[in-house]
């Protein structure tokens, strides 16, 4: 499982920081940080809720 | 079950989708009072009004991908009219529409401003349609008058000041937007207008609309003053889309909003509601009863509501907290709570890093930050956790350490 951040679109509104805040942080440039781009299988209700609640769609999850 | 979700919106779309992830297989059709596909309104504000982008608004899904991936029949073009919750069935115009599970996500629908009607260049901003008026008018270099200085309003006004067009900014109240973040906020937004070359009218109402056979040409207002125009748009808020639900017998909130429980279910056998229309009881913050006009709360509550209407069992109160951005005059405003407060407390009153908790009892209820991107969601944590105000203090002061 992985996580891709579309850079050029992230906004760094910062929903998925609120709900995985271990994992994403928004950065110092105002965009999002993956502190982990592949965190493992028990994670992946909170990284989809992360995904979905994007409202600028700049995340995506692939297996 | 036969799934129908009354509502080509973003809750709507979201709703469709959380239903085949669920692993549902069963027939949806998705029915929407305009021609397109569901597609994103936050940009219709920002993004498109902004010269240097295309002038065009895509849907989230081209249509083919809504019915050939997601199994959709669309009956876009078609406003629901009518709802029979004995015979589930959803009416529209001489067509009855069976369903076994029913999500409604009509939205919300720009107020009406009378003395505006038919006049040539006085828009609302709701549509794709409406922002695609508003954007050529820009383009073709209109003096701007936007009434109402909420959100939708300011970000107009942001767009026209980005252009150097000269804007004027009408508000009823005494300042911007005291019902969504407070009166101790709104002086340095008014500040942010004023700062970026907006003439903004406080304490003022439009007495007279001015026109040539062309359209609108300027604006009296009450305080006598006059305000040439080519481009009138109208932020005065919007009601819930539920003119359909009248006759349903479903439970209406005055403002025509449909009153749901923390599960989003309305009582009525199997049906659920969604976004802009739904009135429901917030738990992280004492049960108070929201009607919430946020993409976010949109997004959750419609997939929530699909889970729920499929698996009523697992259904559990939402832990909303909600949040909204806007961009005014290159500057990034964040909300996150309720504005709803004993008392709000400026910490940081500078534009360029402005700071405000808002406290209800001993607790941290909500933060508002300008260029707080780094910062916003640490207090979100304390209030979605019930947190003791001294914990976003705390907060607040080492978020300063940092900066110093």
């Amino acid at each position: 499982m992985q996580i891709v951040a579309d850079i050029a679109q992230c906004e760094g509104l910062g929903m998925c920081e609120a709900m995985a805040p271990d994992i994403f942080e928004v950065g110092p440039e105002g965009h999002v940080v993956i502190h982990d781009p592949s965190p493992d299988e028990s994670r992946r209700q909170d990284l989809q809720a992360a995904v979905d609640s994007c409202p600028v769609l700049a995340l995506t999850l692939q297996d | 079950m036969r799934l129908v979700v009354v509502g080509a919106s973003l809750a709507g779309l979201r709703a469709v989708e959380a239903a085949r992830r669920a692993g549902c297989t069963d027939p949806i059709t998705l029915i929407g009072a305009e021609q397109s596909a569901p597609y994103d309104r936050p940009p219709l504000s920002k993004a498109l009004l902004c010269a240097d982008n295309p002038a065009q608004v895509l849907p989230f899904h081209a249509e083919g991908h809504l019915r050939d991936e997601l199994g959709v029949e669309l009956r876009l073009g078609t406003p629901a009219t009518g709802l029979d919750v004995d015979r589930r069935e959803v009416i529209v115009g001489t067509e009855r529409i069976g369903y076994d599970g029913l999500i409604i996500a009509t939205g919300a629908a720009a107020n009406a401003w009378p003395m505006g009607a038919g006049v040539a260049g006085v828009h609302p901003l709701r549509t794709a349609q409406d922002a695609l008026a508003i954007r050529a008018a820009l383009d073709a270099g209109a003096r701007v008058a936007v009434i109402g200085a909420g959100f939708i309003g300011s970000e107009v006004a942001s767009a026209a000041r980005a252009r150097d067009l000269p804007v004027t900014v009408i508000e009823a109240a005494p300042q911007p937007l005291t019902r969504s973040v407070g009166g101790a906020v709104a002086d340095v937004l008014t500040r942010l207008h004023r700062t970026a070359g907006v003439d903004l009218r406080v304490g003022t109402q439009v007495t007279q609309v001015h026109q040539s056979p062309s359209g609108v040409t300027g604006l009296s207002l009450s305080d006598g003053s006059h305000v040439p125009a080519d481009l009138v748009v109208l932020g005065i808020g919007a009601r819930p889309a539920t003119g359909w639900l009248r006759d349903s017998g479903l439970p209406l909130h005055s403002d025509g909003g449909v009153l749901v429980d923390a599960t989003l279910a309305t009582g009525a056998p199997g049906v659920y509601a969604a976004g802009d229309v739904a009135h429901s009881p917030h738990s992280v913050f004492g049960d108070d009863v929201l009607r919430l006009e946020h993409w976010t709360s949109a997004a959750e509550q419609g997939a929530a509501a699909a889970r729920h209407l499929l698996d009523p069992s697992a259904a559990r109160p939402l832990q909303t907290v909600p949040y909204f951005w806007s961009d005014w005059h290159g500057h990034r405003l964040q909300f996150v709570g309720v504005p709803s407060a004993d008392e709000v407390r400026v910490i940081r009153p500078e534009v360029e890093r402005f700071l405000a908790l808002y406290r209800r009892g001993d607790r941290v209820v909500g933060a508002f930050t300008i260029n707080g991107q780094r910062e916003i969601m640490r207090y979100r944590r304390h209030i979605v956790g019930q947190a003791p105000f001294e914990d976003a203090l705390a907060e607040a002061a080492a978020a300063d350490a940092v900066v110093a």
